[in-house]
């Protein structure tokens, strides 16, 4: 049975050099951008609030609403499921669908003030080894317990979504280890709607329930 | 005496020290040389001051080198930076043509080349001529404001940017199209350093006498060069404005840099505005005054910066790691650093600035709130450790072009 290796992630931001002053140029902006980009505004917030939940869970939600003015749209588009999704380009389907019923309905476009226009970003991942790594699930408890958010947000959110494993990390290798019940859990856990910390917390208790 | 990266440790903890160890280690046999246009003044010079050290002790084989050029150079480079910022002042053909020969001059002055050349700002942005022929990568760090510039000094650079490797910015507000990479890295402030470490009160209090300061007074100080585009003028009229209700002091601090001619005149009209006000200090500081400007930070009730274009707007970050209240102008990269009423305060205007003074100075706790938010924000995301992090991240991200890069 192979340990288990706990890495981390470092981001680089890139500027696409793209902007939206409308929801019509939001709309054409989602359409184009790299994968990467969508990936981005999603999940940007989930690191910088560490243990606050944020108010609204994507960039593109927070833009309509504060800088557009448009709540409803704004709430629609924050109300996107993500967990639901485990690819990326099924996630810009969803947003490109509900913008478009909304060009639909509403044929007066409003502009944003000059300077608050949506640019669009992206990001760049770097996958560094940590000294932690488990052979059993008391070790693999001790680890979580000590790793960084960076870590547990890399085996939980980027190797599902990102790196197209379908499942988070940790539920494959227990799996492996014959913990399917507890990997199972795991994997049902909707890790959006938990801080990091709160997540972490959760799993920890989860794991303690087998030891 | 400089801090060294183990310093560090404490403050930011172990983990980020030995990832920056660990990056470090990936960059081996590979030289980076940094070019800018002045050794000291401003914060870019700063910044290199601090980030080459020690990013040789980590390893890395990271030198920086100044651009030699002459008054009239930066006298040019002066109305190029103008106008980046969107102030309409003429530059002429032959300006241009002087611009480009310094910049020719300096390509067989330059004793030696690295495998990576990261250049600063547009002073020596024509050096990127010299890529031909060396066959290295180039980065091209844009420090400024270029949220509004005029075209025509915009078309002029671009030519030279779109032939580097990849472009950096300060905040997403100053990306503009471009054929080339851009990737997003703000600057930082040094928590050890000179101008940001932690300072005993006698020091502090030695520093006010000196310039005459009343330390009992309440003290509203704003540091920086002595420039145009900072706003010297308008800060004295929000603090006349405060004056009449509220018997405080202002303290307007700051020194020139080689590459900035243009401070003696600003200092002059400053002065003369002041001069109605026994409660004005105009204090011109010669370059590498860091343990004053961080005594007058430390002293002060409350830290203005009231740009009227910014690029990042480091004095304010500095501030905040202070745990001072801070009013800046919701312009450049502050709106990066400032969330209005959370971790410090936004205006737009004289009046709103003399009135948010008003209200901090009447409402002290709530002051102190913003500006421990302030410094939470500052740990996390505009500490030179991060800085670090994102360079060499940025040297590694030449070499590979996946969106995905395992580092084991």
């Amino acid at each position: 049975m192979q340990p288990f290796y706990f890495h981390t992630r470092i981001t680089q931001v890139e500027l696409l050099g793209r902007i939206a002053k409308n929801v019509k140029e939001l709309y054409e902006g989602i359409k184009e951008v790299p994968p990467s980009s969508i990936y981005h505004h999603t999940h940007r917030y989930l690191e910088q609030h560490r243990y606050f939940s944020p108010e609204h869970p994507n960039d593109f939600s927070y833009w309509i609403t504060t800088s557009l003015g448009l709540k409803k749209l704004g709430e629609k588009i924050a109300s996107v499921d993500i967990f639901q999704f485990s690819d990326i380009e099924d996630l810009r389907k969803k947003f490109l669908e509900i913008l478009e019923n909304f060009l639909k309905s509403s044929p007066a476009l409003r502009n944003c003030l000059p300077q608050e226009e949506f640019r669009f970003l992206s990001s760049r991942i770097f996958i560094l080894p940590t000294p932690y790594k488990a052979t059993n699930l008391v070790e693999f408890l001790n680890c979580l317990e000590k790793v960084t958010i960076h870590s547990l947000y890399f085996h939980i959110f980027e190797a599902r979504l990102r790196l197209k494993k379908h499942d988070n990390d940790f539920s494959c290798w227990l799996r492996d280890l014959g913990y399917k019940e507890l990997a199972d859990r795991i994997s049902k856990l909707d890790p959006y709607t938990y801080t990091l910390e709160g997540l972490r917390k959760r799993i920890i208790n989860l794991v303690k329930s087998y030891l | 005496m400089n801090s060294r990266i183990d310093d560090y440790r404490k403050i930011v903890g172990n983990e980020i020290i030995d990832e920056l160890y660990l990056l470090a280690q990936k960059l081996k046999g590979i030289s980076i040389q940094n070019i800018n246009s002045t050794p000291s003044g401003g914060g870019v010079a700063e910044i290199l001051s601090r980030i080459v050290p020690l990013m040789q002790e980590l390893g890395v084989n990271i030198w920086w080198d100044v651009m030699e050029a002459e008054e009239e150079f930066f006298s040019i480079t002066k109305k190029i930076h103008n106008r980046l910022h969107g102030v309409d002042i003429p530059l002429s053909k032959k300006e241009l043509e002087h611009f480009l020969e310094v910049n020719d001059q300096n390509t067989i002055k330059m004793k030696k080349w690295a495998d990576i050349v990261f250049i600063h700002d547009p002073q020596p942005i024509a050096l990127i001529k010299m890529k031909r022929k060396l066959k290295n990568k180039w980065i091209w760090r844009c420090h400024i404001d270029f949220s509004s510039p005029c075209r025509d000094i915009w078309l002029f650079l671009k030519k030279f940017i779109e032939k580097y490797d990849v472009s950096v910015f300060s905040a997403p507000i100053f990306s503009r199209p471009l054929s080339i990479r851009q990737v997003l890295i703000p600057p930082s402030i040094d928590p050890l350093s000179d101008k940001n470490k932690e300072l005993e009160a006698h020091f502090i209090d030695e520093i006010l006498n000196r310039f005459g300061i009343d330390k009992e007074k309440p003290i509203i100080t704003q540091i920086s060069r002595f420039d145009y585009l900072k706003d010297p003028i308008g800060v004295i009229k929000a603090f006349k404005l405060v004056k009449k209700y509220i018997d405080c002091q202002l303290v307007l601090a700051g020194g020139g840099a080689r590459d900035d001619p243009e401070g003696e005149r600003v200092l002059e009209e400053v002065k003369n505005e002041a001069s109605s006000s026994r409660d004005i200090f105009v204090i011109y500081l010669p370059p590498n005054s860091h343990l004053e400007i961080n005594a007058l930070q430390r002293a002060s009730t409350i830290i203005l910066q009231k740009s009227l274009r910014e690029g990042f707007g480091l004095t304010v970050t500095e501030a905040l790691w202070k745990e001072k209240p801070v009013i800046a102008s919701c312009v450049g990269g502050i709106p990066l650093q400032i969330a209005h009423k959370y971790s410090g305060i936004l205006t737009y205007t004289i009046e709103g600035t003399a009135h948010w003074i008003r209200r901090l100075l009447h409402e002290p706790e709530y002051a102190r709130r913003l500006a421990r938010n302030g410094k939470q924000h500052v740990k996390n995301s505009f500490l030179i450790t991060r800085h670090i992090q994102d360079y060499l991240l940025l040297f590694l991200s030449l070499f590979n072009k996946s969106d995905l890069i395992y580092l084991d």
